[in-house]
């Protein structure tokens, strides 16, 4: 008997013991939310996920006050919880669509943050200087078309490079992505036959080719196999120094993928950007644009519910797109170009609560 | 619930009711408290399943009733067309777990075996810790793994091998990538294999050392020994490869690794293919559109309902074969 009253009694402290637990966890947390200082929860594409997580570090240094959380959880979860606002901003790579922005709630500003840009890498041995590509023989390769290395069209774009007589295998993610996206809206714009065939998305249904998850997915098949050609990010490529292609744009040249030539295809097409900022920057004309470039973008509701969380996003936004900006290039991300910068501010000045506009 | 509160009751006025009697027959009020506890834990794990079941089967409406019955009988996956079917998906799942199993199957045999029945104790040991390490590696390393050693392997190696002396069979064409649907099932059943031979260990310790004793006194042979203790723990190692094709049909990150990730169903195990855990763990985070979303839920539905239905078979196959060596001892 007596064991018995000593577990009761065991069993009642320990209950006792979570329960204070339990207390002192809500009470942490009611404190947080206290006038002084304010939260502010993001989720969404995994892409610019580095850049935000710089600059929340960043940004919470100089504002103590003002606690700031980003999940990399992908575009298209981060859409829904936005239009569901469960989140205070959501981050997606492609811009909403419209039906998308008529289903939400409330109206939803398009930020741009960063650019990226989609490069194309291959595994040939013997090769030892970037191979070229033109529009059309990207498509034809992904559609499967093309199927051997020395076929006419990839040896017409670069003469006096050798090229084996090996069958081409392609690689794609095979995790829906801000990537695929890219560059199938690219492979759209060149290819009609691929428009009317597979279209635009984030999860193609790929004519050939094997699927690797991730950009590690796609890289580790394309380095372990022979004769591969598939394409990643351009960070990814450039931080594990894979070999990159060079792709005809529109204006006729080879553009070498990089920082400043996904910037020249943002400038090139700046002044078309529609009002929206809603715009693909895909085959981008401009003589230095490389052509697979595009935007990412913050999203958030034109009309804030709350005053003080929404000052403090709106602040974090600008201190993003302005001094945020300098840790771009660090991390392989193309900054926006100025004139952009400046359509930006204007987005984030129309932002209110109750009327008010938040930035004076 | 009302159970509780009756036998709480009748626990305060100590009247002899029938409650009592079911839930304690011995008149022990610690017994009384302990069978409650162990039918909750019960009822909440069938309780869980139940509500798992409803929430798939209630989000993936929108999908079912577009494609009604040729969501299971169509191959085509096109998220940007708005067409899904879930034939590949499904034919890729069995078929790398049935690979998975006929690989793993006789090597966990082979190693429980030797474990029990051979090794000396100094060996026995240390080999059967490294096997249970196996299991503790999570999948993603297996899948990077596969990746960068396993498949170059194959594809240098055993692929041209099996293409030379099998390629009759139309198993065995095909481009030679090392990604692909046996590379799939070879990574699974190098994950499954720790599990089944670990079971299967126990069950054969457990098989009473007088059946050995007898059999070999009768001048059976060290291999009909083994023969006969493998009979009499057959219901226990058909449950451990019941186990390990549990883990095979729900494995995700390693298979989608090397398994190609191709909704198409091919006829050689050297092209790529996809399964029901690989497509959900890819594409669900970027499914946008409801029909998209409810169509990818539908896909864990099935996964469910194959699962079930495998594991149905696999346990009618058991009972059958208990029944036939019939009363043979259930030793495990």
């Amino acid at each position: 008997m007596s064991v018995s009253k000593r577990s009761f009694q065991l069993v009642t402290w320990i209950a006792i013991l979570i329960l204070g637990v339990v207390a002192l966890a809500c009470k942490g947390n009611g404190g947080g939310s206290g006038p002084s200082s304010v939260s502010l929860l993001g989720a969404g594409a995994s892409f610019p996920n580095p850049l935000y997580q710089k600059w929340l570090s960043e940004y919470g240094q100089h504002h103590a006050n003002v606690k700031i959380d980003y999940q990399s959880i992908g575009s298209g979860g981060g859409i829904k919880q936005l239009k569901e606002q469960t989140v205070d901003f959501g981050a997606s790579d492609a811009p909403m669509k419209d039906e998308d922005m008529k289903s939400a709630p409330g109206e939803i500003l398009h930020i741009p943050t960063v650019l990226g840009a989609v490069v194309m890498t291959y595994n040939l041995e013997g090769i030892s200087q970037p191979l070229r590509f033109s529009p059309e023989v990207i498509a034809d390769i992904f559609l499967g078309k093309i199927k051997k290395w020395n076929d006419p069209k990839i040896a017409a774009d670069n003469p006096g490079v050798t090229l084996p007589g090996a069958d081409i295998t392609v690689v794609h993610r095979s995790d829906s992505s801000g990537t695929s996206a890219v560059f199938t809206d690219y492979l759209s714009k060149v290819s009609p036959e691929w428009k009317e065939k597979v279209g635009a998305g984030v999860s193609p249904s790929w004519p050939v080719g094997i699927g690797g998850k991730g950009n590690e997915g796609v890289t580790g098949q394309v380095k372990n196999t022979p004769n591969t050609i598939g394409y990643v990010e351009l960070a990814y490529a450039v931080q594990n120094k894979l070999p990159v292609g060079q792709v005809k744009n529109s204006s006729g040249s080879y553009i070498t993928p990089s920082i400043d030539t996904v910037t020249a295809a943002a400038a090139a097409s700046a002044a078309s950007m529609p009002e929206d900022l809603r715009v693909s920057i895909t085959n981008a004309t401009g003589p230095q644009a490389y052509p697979i470039s595009s935007y990412t973008y913050i999203l958030v509701y034109k009309n804030q519910k709350d005053a003080g969380k929404g000052k403090a996003l709106v602040d974090f936004l600008w201190w993003g797109i302005h001094d945020g900006e300098g840790f771009a290039k660090d991390l392989q991300y193309a900054p926006l170009p100025a004139d952009v910068v400046k359509r930006a501010e204007g987005k984030l000045n129309s932002i209110t609560a109750n009327g008010a506009a938040l930035r004076q | 619930m009302s159970a509780i509160t009756d036998s709480g009751d009748v626990k305060l006025s100590g009247s002899q009711s029938h409650w009592r009697r079911v839930l304690s027959p011995t008149g022990n009020t610690g017994d009384a408290v302990f069978r409650i506890l162990m039918l909750l834990v019960a009822l909440l794990m069938v309780g869980i399943v139940v509500a798992m079941v409803i929430a798939l089967a209630r989000d993936s409406m929108l999908s079912i009733r577009q494609f009604g019955f040729s969501f299971l009988t169509s191959q085509r996956w096109d998220p940007i067309k708005g067409q899904f079917g879930a034939l590949p998906f499904v034919y890729g799942t069995v078929m790398s777990s049935l690979i998975a199993l006929l690989i793993s199957v006789p090597f966990s045999l082979g190693i429980a075996i030797f474990l029990v029945e051979q090794a000396p104790h100094y060996i026995a040991r240390p080999v059967g810790f490294l096997v249970e390490l196996l299991a503790a590696i999570p999948s993603v390393v297996y899948g990077l793994w596969g990746i960068f050693v396993l498949a170059p392997f194959l594809r240098r190696y055993v692929e041209p091998a099996l293409a030379t002396v099998l390629g009759w069979l139309p198993l065995f064409r095909g481009s030679i990538t090392g990604i692909g649907l046996l590379t799939g099932g070879i990574i699974l059943a190098i994950m499954v294999t720790p599990i089944i031979s670990a079971v299967v260990r126990d069950v054969l310790a457990a098989v009473p050392g007088s059946q050995r004793e007898a059999a070999l006194a009768l001048g059976a042979t060290k291999w009909e020994m083994i023969r006969v203790v493998l009979v009499n723990g057959a219901p226990g190692i058909a449950g451990a490869v019941i186990l390990g094709l549990g883990r095979a049909l729900g494995e995700t990150m390693a298979v989608t690794m090397v398994i190609g990730n191709r909704p198409e169903i091919s006829a050689s195990l050297f092209e790529p293919s996809y399964t029901i855990a690989s497509a959900i763990a890819n594409e669900f985070t970027e499914a946008t559109g409801d029909l998209y979303l409810s169509a990818l839920v539908e896909l864990g539905l099935i996964l469910f309902l194959v699962t079930f239905i495998v594991n149905g078979i696999a346990r009618l196959l058991v009972w059958n074969v208990t029944r036939r060596t019939g009363g043979v001892g259930r030793a495990a």
